[in-house]
């Protein structure tokens, strides 16, 4: 980010959720890069940007689409980048209609299931007709393709060069965007034509050869029922201005905790393997040879044809000699998917009695997760709750003083949950790697042992594994195999701790050699024949030669502008992925400034600064036979090494289950109607209509304004998340000791708001009170003619009484809604009611809440309709026999 | 923040006090007018006029951490010093009472005076610490050793009285001899300390960031010496038969003349704002009682000095009138530092003179 | 008695034969995203207690409020409006106008913390439009002055001058005598009277609970770490600021690096910027913490002429001397008055 010319920080407040990474933000700015943040909020993060543009929560698509037609319409598009590196001129089969003729849905969808059938969004074949249909893998089969996208069989796909052809992506691009004007940015963020004017131009003019442009987003963008979708159109947009793989350039994941990078490396995810291979499904990946084909074929172009040894690599790190080619790898020993697990599913599930027990490991789901009544009540119905945390949080506590025990809707004698607390090893009282935003593993060396009973996680589950193997021990029952015959031998430190260079190591993997195991040092020699194995194909690397290359430490990360002697990056230690763009098709760079690698012609390889992200010696000019598959088949201007046509995608064909391409839909929950489309809500989305989780009416329907305000909930830098590492330590806390609410001047004057005193927020789902914030940092914004008041809601305190500090959870407001291609809920924009004082206690607040949901009339329909307007959006026919399934608690 | 849009937010009042506030209050009008429009978009680009603006209010210095016993401490030194000198006059003169009485006097007087520092430290128990050293720039320090010094003398010319009066009873047995020969030199040895004791208390206040008493170095000691003066005199007033109290009562007229002289002199030549704790609230009533005492005081001496019962009276206004003047400036000073008002304007009123005499270069704000 | 005001090396006037340079702080505000991190870690390498009443203090996001027995950094909020900030940059440009110090132009900037120029600055007089709204953040501190009023009054010598020319208390020596909480012109140094360093991990602890205190009863303030400074490592603030507004060096170093960075503001067209502390014809003859204020200092609860009240204490030495004198007299003649 030091070296980009301009950032735009959107979704995100870098500065206060990020403070240690947004040293880079500052170097850039000391470089003279202007940095512009565009958010609901004036926040600590505007205050050191050049610009704060105030948007409207959960409108972002149409800002970015506006953006890429301005970028289209005015032709200042990267011209050799886009035709040379994205699928722009590849043409899409005929049969595929946009929203703009179908009301708003793309051609494909099922109204039963609510889900595409992504077919008809394929590209074109030389052979005519479809490519091999690739069905959608009903949900969350968006994000198990990781960044590839699914089988693409071969590379034989039909290209206009000139972008003159109607199907080429790019003219269907231009269609597609056409109406995102900056008209329509004004009527719809409620911004004005200046603001969008600097911002496009600030954009623009930091682009091409010579500069580069960077996007910053976090969870303002992903917590949306179109998350995934709204960092699509960033990626278009950087695509279209050749800001992907050069230096400066990208788009910046943000992540929110120390190592969240890694728990998606390694996944803590129901529907991912390490590596970021797909869980496999039920009907979908019954054998060993449905799942490699499914996830590579060794016909698709680029690296992910390999997937079959990177997942036989992983079953041998598992499973050891167990794992062989007479049982394909132990692969039956992996479980099958049935369905959506994701942990809203999940507590629904536990208030159907469908769950016995819960592990919490670090986190506190009764203030952290939305809706956190329903979370609650779902604990409450469990047989054992295991917490594992620092201090005894609101989610081991909620059964003596959680909100449900004040109102009386649960009561202690009842309760029959038997809840363990296990006191859990903080991260200086354990050793291990973190891998951050930037897929930097950096080691942890052990400062003091845990104190008491405290235990790392790597212990605990190290020594319950042990336990029931035990108890499992000479089972002759087949299902118990899979952990019988588990790798579970690390080598114990003093102390009897298994040792957690040791799990690197196996995560590394070894090949076994004539002289015993060797640590392999790079993916590309993982093979499938069993002689390798690694526990996550990815970091394959990170132990090379044996040493460990995340406590790599050499002072500003050594003298070369990489700086990649600091931690270890995966893969391959690169620190800039699909680099190979930073360089032309000629493979030299772009410009003397922004140059990063390129092709060294006496050596006839690719040479640079960073580790080069395309196969070493294959050479710019190069075209393989298309009838290879795999890395052979990469030509030398197909810098997209991971995916199936080497190529950015623009159009999405697969891989994504709500459209080829972003379009703007409304929030489950908005005070306007979509004024781009008669469809409203975002018709893929996963929806929960239960009692307990209504959604209020949207748009100006009946009973719309009784819920008038949109409110955003958000975090601080003084606290962390649902406020277990913070709210109990008195230095943290005492720097923001009250929940509170930031609203507008001319809101509390609406509402006769008095500064620092009490108000009460209403929301479908429940009532908290906080202390009020009125301030200039937020701006009420005109919106298609009306006044739109957007509320701030942080929502680290929660009820309870072991905290420092304690307050209402404001994620007790949020429903549960998700966006179907990751699981996310959208926590970032919701409907309420704000009112000076405190809040009724006791069975008091559950009236006020029953009040305001009798006026508003809201039913378990209201907000839960997939198609708004039936006779204006014309849905295709359902689709073939291999319609997906259903689960995950949709109508 | 402005002060318009702090206006808006409830203000945390330092010391609490209404009048504090309405102050605030009617600053903000005056800044609304000039600002024209409570944004005060439309306002001409100008260099605003020195004038006030606070973090939210809060105090810019912080008040010393004293209580009364301080205040006290500052009557009572100055009564101390005062009675010592007297009793150091007594001794010359060969008036027994007058000398025998303001001895006892002092002696209590500085007594009381240093339990009441002692408990006024955060740590009591290492109040010897004040002796650990000697530092010229602390007033504090010099104090210490003034007070040590003029104890010792006070000390025994009052055990020397004491043992005289209880008839030579005092377990004293071969040390009797040497007190009473040592008595004399005592007596004067306290004499000495006496007015630095009873004027050191003015620069201890004075050599602070406290706006007020800081505003008021030049005066304050005279102040202090007066007030010191008609208490002391006072206080033998009413403990001394008429017929030996002629020079205290010459004394007593002395300070009350010079404490008025003193004290308007003072609330001329400090800044006004800085002066104006000394008129206001609390501490301005008892200034204001303290004068009308003092006079009272004053004429009474004058008048009706002879007659035991009058002077009596009058030395009892006196005191009284020294305590309230040692109160009231204590509390100024306290109240001055609570509202950083009298810590803010005074400062841009002196750098802006400083400029508009052509000092430019003095300024802790500078452009590079 | 030592210098008592005007330019000098205060730990040589401290007379130190083993003077290392002076050390001092340059915190840029500019750059401050308010993170608060310097007063956690601060709080935690010095073990100073949490103090406040865990409320809103109704200051924007600040709930510290000011520097004190237990807080040695304090991050200032301010929210300002469009009319503040014209003022803002208005005295700022009065005072480039007044064309002072007259202390000759920016040295150089010293080497590591200094940012490099940046690669397009706009012209000078091309000022950036002035915003609608911006919001202040700064972090306060001790500004272990040239001359120290803290130091000067008081009269234990549990404050010291250290041999880096920083200002320290000895908790061990100072018996609480207050002397120098009224000495301090910024309000820094303060007597510790309540405030708990316990986290809340035992069951049964309450919000409000305090266990006992470190140091109670004394006068406490930064000490620039001199501990750390012992051992060449940085103050604990410094080190943990994320953006580098809070430097740490050589306070000439400081010095010049602050006139470099509020020059290349001013290239900005962003009058507004200017130094303090930076001074050392000043009232305090310069402070070892320099700061660059985008507004007036009594804005950031600053004061904006501080003067060391030692500086006058000879004069107020020899008034007090001829006062006494006037005791003397005054005693004198009432008795002598009776004799003619």
């Amino acid at each position: 980010m030091a070296n980009a010319d301009c950032i735009v920080i959107q979704g995100s407040n870098m500065a206060e959720c990020h403070p240690v990474g947004f040293q880079w933000v500052e170097e850039a700015i000391a470089r003279g890069a202007k940095v512009i943040h565009v958010d609901p909020r004036f926040t600590r993060t505007s205050a050191v940007a050049d610009k704060h543009i105030p948007i409207r929560a959960g409108s972002d698509v149409v800002l970015l689409g506006a953006l890429i037609n301005h970028v289209l319409t005015r032709d200042l598009w990267f011209k050799e980048y886009v035709i040379a590196y994205t699928n722009a001129a590849t043409l899409v089969n005929e049969d595929f209609r946009d929203t703009d003729d179908l009301g708003g849905l793309f051609s494909g969808f099922d109204t039963a299931t609510g889900t595409y059938d992504p077919s008809t969004w394929a590209y074109a074949r030389e052979t005519g007709g479809h490519e091999d249909k690739a069905s959608a893998s009903g949900r969350a089969a968006g994000d198990e393709f990781g960044c590839g996208g699914p089988v693409l069989a071969n590379s034989r796909v039909l290209r206009d060069e000139t972008l003159q052809h109607p199907r080429t992506v790019f003219q269907i691009l231009k269609r597609h965007y056409a109406r995102y004007t900056p008209e329509m940015v004004r009527d719809v963020c409620g911004i004005s034509l200046d603001d969008f004017a600097y911002l496009a131009d600030a954009i623009t003019s930091n682009s091409g050869r010579e500069r580069t442009t960077c996007f910053a987003y976090a969870l303002g963008w992903t917590q949306h029922t179109l998350g995934a979708q709204f960092i699509r159109t960033a990626a278009i947009l950087q695509l279209l201005l050749g800001n992907i793989g050069r230096p400066g350039s990208g788009i910046m994941a943000l992540r929110g905790h120390a190592s969240i990078q890694g728990s998606t490396d390694i996944p803590t995810l129901f529907n991912l393997l390490p590596g970021y291979l797909p869980m496999p499904a039920a009907g979908m990946h019954d054998t060993f040879a449905d799942y490699v084909r499914a996830v590579g074929s060794k016909k698709q172009k680029g690296f992910r044809a390999n997937s079959d040894t990177y997942i036989v690599s992983m079953l041998k790190a598992w499973w050891g000699d167990a794992a062989s080619a007479d049982n394909d790898w132990a692969y039956d020993y992996l479980p099958r998917l049935t369905g959506a697990h994701g942990t809203y599913q999940t507590v629904t599930d536990m208030l159907a009695d469908k769950v016995e027990g819960y592990f919490l490991i670090g986190q506190n789901p009764a203030i952290g997760s939305a809706n956190g009544r329903q979370q609650r009540m779902g604990m409450s119905r469990l047989k054992w709750l295991v917490v594992r945390d620092l201090s005894l949080i609101e989610s081991a506590t909620w059964w003596k003083d959680g909100p449900e025990i004040a109102s009386g809707e649960l009561r202690t004698e009842d309760l029959a949950t038997e809840v363990f607390f296990m006191p859990a090893a903080s991260h200086v009282e354990k050793a291990g790697t973190f891998t951050q935003t930037q897929r930097l593993l950096q080691w942890r060396h052990k400062a003091i042992d845990p104190p008491g009973e405290c235990q790392s996680d790597l212990a605990f589950f190290f020594q319950l594994g042990q336990r029931i193997r035990q108890k499992l021990a000479g089972s002759a029952d087949e299902r118990d195999r899979p952990l019988l015959d588990l790798t579970w031998d690390y080598p114990l430190e003093e102390g009897g701790d298994p040792d957690p260079e040791a799990v690197l190591a196996e995560i590394n993997g070894y090949r076994s050699g004539p002289d015993g195991r060797e640590p392999l040092s790079a993916y590309t020699e993982l093979r499938a024949d069993g002689s390798t194995t690694a526990g996550c194909w990815i970091y394959t690397g990170v132990y090379a030669g044996g040493v460990n290359q995340g406590a790599n430490r050499v002072p500003n990360g050594g003298p070369g502008p990489a700086q990649s002697q600091w931690g270890w990056a995966w893969p391959a230690n690169r620190r800039i992925l699909y680099n190979r763009a930073s360089a032309g098709p000629d493979g030299r760079p772009w410009s003397e400034q922004k140059k990063w690698v390129w092709w060294d012609e006496e050596r006839h390889r690719w040479v640079g600064d960073d580790v080069p992200d395309f196969v070493p010696d294959r050479a710019p000019g190069s075209r393989p036979d298309r009838a290879l598959g795999g890395p052979d088949a990469l030509a030398g201007d197909d810098p997209f090494i991971m995916q199936c046509d080497g190529k950015g995608w623009l159009f999405a064909p697969n891989g994504m289950i709500d459209g080829p391409l972003p379009s703007h839909y409304e929030p489950q929950e908005s005070p306007v109607a979509n004024a781009l489309y008669p469809q409203q809500q975002n018709p893929s989305r996963i929806m929960f209509p239960r009692t307990d989780n209504l959604s209020a009416p949207s748009a100006g329907a009946p009973g719309a304004d009784v819920y008038p305000y949109v409110f955003t909930t958000y975090r601080l830098t003084e606290h962390h998340t649902a406020g277990g590492m913070s709210r109990w330590l008195p230095y943290l806390a005492e720097l923001q000791p009250e929940m509170f609410c930031e609203v507008s001047p001319a809101l509390a004057a609406e509402r006769g708001l008095e500064p620092y005193g009490w108000a009460t927020i209403i929301s479908p789902r429940t009532a908290i009170e906080a202390r009020v914030l009125v301030t200039d940092r937020m701006t009420p914004l005109v919106v298609g003619g009306h006044t739109v008041h957007q509320i701030g809601l942080p929502y680290h305190w929660g009820v309870g009484t072991q905290a420092v500090v304690t307050g209402d959870a404001a994620n007790d407001l949020l429903g549960v809604t998700l966006d179907p291609n990751v699981q996310i809920q959208e926590s970032k924009v919701g409907s309420c009611d704000i009112r000076p004082g405190r809040r009724p206690q006791g069975g008091e607040l559950l009236r006020l809440v029953a009040e305001y949901q009798a006026r508003s009339g809201v039913t378990i329909v209201t907000g839960n309709v997939r198609i708004t307007d039936p006779d204006r959006e014309i849905t295709d026919p359902p689709p073939g026999p291999d319609a997906p399934g259903t689960e995950g608690g949709t109508p | 923040m402005t002060a318009p849009e702090s206006d808006r937010l409830p203000q945390p009042s330092p010391d609490g006090q209404g009048q504090h506030d309405h102050r605030r209050g009617q600053h903000i009008r005056r800044r609304r007018r000039r600002a024209g429009g409570a944004d005060g978009s439309r306002e001409m680009p100008m260099v605003p006029e020195a004038e006030f603006t606070s973090y939210y209010g809060r105090p810019v210095v912080k008040p010393a951490p004293w209580g009364d016993e301080i205040a006290a401490y500052l009557f009572l030194g100055g009564v101390a010093g005062g009675s010592a000198l007297l009793a150091a006059g007594g001794q010359l003169t060969g008036q027994e009472a007058l000398r025998r009485n303001c001895r006892l006097s002092a002696l209590g007087a500085v007594g009381l005076g240093a339990v009441a520092l002692v408990l006024d430290l955060g740590r009591p128990e290492r109040f010897l610490n004040m002796l650990r050293t000697i530092k010229l720039t602390s007033p504090m320090s010099v104090g210490s050793w003034i007070l040590s010094a003029f104890s010792a003398g006070a000390g025994v010319a009052a055990a020397a009285e004491i043992d005289r009066m209880t008839g030579g009873r005092l377990p004293l047995g071969p040390l009797r001899r040497v007190l009473r020969t040592v008595e004399k030199p005592a007596g004067l040895e306290a004499a000495a300390f006496a007015p630095p004791l009873a004027v050191y208390t003015a620069v201890l206040l004075a050599d602070t960031a406290t706006p007020t008493w800081n505003a008021a170095r030049d005066e304050l000691p005279f102040v202090f010496v007066s007030s010191a003066s008609l208490a002391s005199a006072g206080l033998a007033m009413i403990t001394t038969p008429a017929e030996q109290t002629a020079p205290a009562r010459r004394l007593a007229v002395a300070g009350v003349v010079g404490d008025l002289l003193a004290t308007r002199l003072m609330h001329r030549r400090m800044d006004p704002v800085a002066a104006e704790p000394l008129h206001e609230g609390k501490a301005g009533m008892m200034m204001r009682v303290s004068e009308a005492l003092a006079v009272a005081g004053g004429i009474g001496t004058l008048l009706g000095g002879r007659r035991r019962g009058v002077a009596a009276a009058a030395g009892l206004a006196l005191v009284a009138a020294s305590a309230l003047t040692r109160f009231g400036v204590f509390e100024a000073g306290i109240h001055s530092a609570k509202d950083p008002r009298y810590t803010v304007e005074p400062q841009q009123h002196r750098l802006a003179a400083r400029r508009a005499a052509g000092v430019t270069d003095d300024s802790i704000t500078t452009s590079r | 008695m030592g210098q008592l005001a005007g330019p000098t090396d205060p730990a040589a006037d401290a007379r130190w034969t083993d003077r290392k340079p002076r050390k001092g702080f340059f915190t840029d505000t500019s750059i401050c995203i308010g993170c608060k991190a310097c007063e956690v870690a601060c709080k935690e390498w010095n073990r100073n207690p949490r103090d406040g009443d865990l409320e809103l203090l109704a200051s924007s996001y600040d709930n510290t409020g000011a520097l004190g027995a237990s807080t040695w950094r304090h991050v200032a909020f301010i929210e300002q409006g469009r009319s503040r900030i014209q003022e803002a940059r208005e005295t700022g440009r009065a005072l480039v106008d007044l064309g002072m110090p007259g202390m000759g132009a920016p040295e150089p900037a010293g080497p590591a913390p200094a940012a490099p120029a940046p690669a397009r600055a706009t012209a000078p007089d091309a000022p950036p439009d002035t915003q609608e709204f911006r919001w202040l953040m700064s972090s306060d501190v001790c500004k272990h002055c040239t001359h120290a009023g803290c130091l000067d009054v008081c009269p234990t010598g549990a404050l010291f001058r250290t041999e880096y020319g920083t200002v320290v208390v000895q908790a061990d020596v100072c018996n609480g005598c207050g002397t120098c909480v009224a000495g301090c012109p910024f309000g820094v140094v303060e007597r510790r009277s309540d405030g708990t360093a316990a986290p809340n991990h035992k069951r049964g602890e309450r919000k409000g609970e305090k266990p006992e205190i470190p140091n109670f009863g004394v006068a406490q303030k930064c000490t620039l770490c001199y501990d750390r400074m012992l051992d060449d490592q940085t103050p604990a603030c410094a080190q943990t600021c994320p953006t580098t507004s809070i430097k740490y060096g050589d306070r000439a170093e400081m010095v010049s690096v602050a006139r470099h960075r509020v020059a290349e503001l001013h290239d900005q067209g962003k009058t507004e910027a200017r130094l303090y502390g930076a001074n050392d014809l000043d009232g305090v003859g310069g402070t070892g913490s320099v700061f660059l204020l985008l507004d007036e200092p009594e804005v950031y609860g600053l004061p904006p002429d501080p003067r060391v009240c030692t500086a006058d204490l000879p004069r107020m030495y020899k008034l007090a001397g001829l006062a006494a004198a006037g005791m003397v007299t005054a005693a004198a003649l009432s008795f002598l008055g009776g004799r003619s």
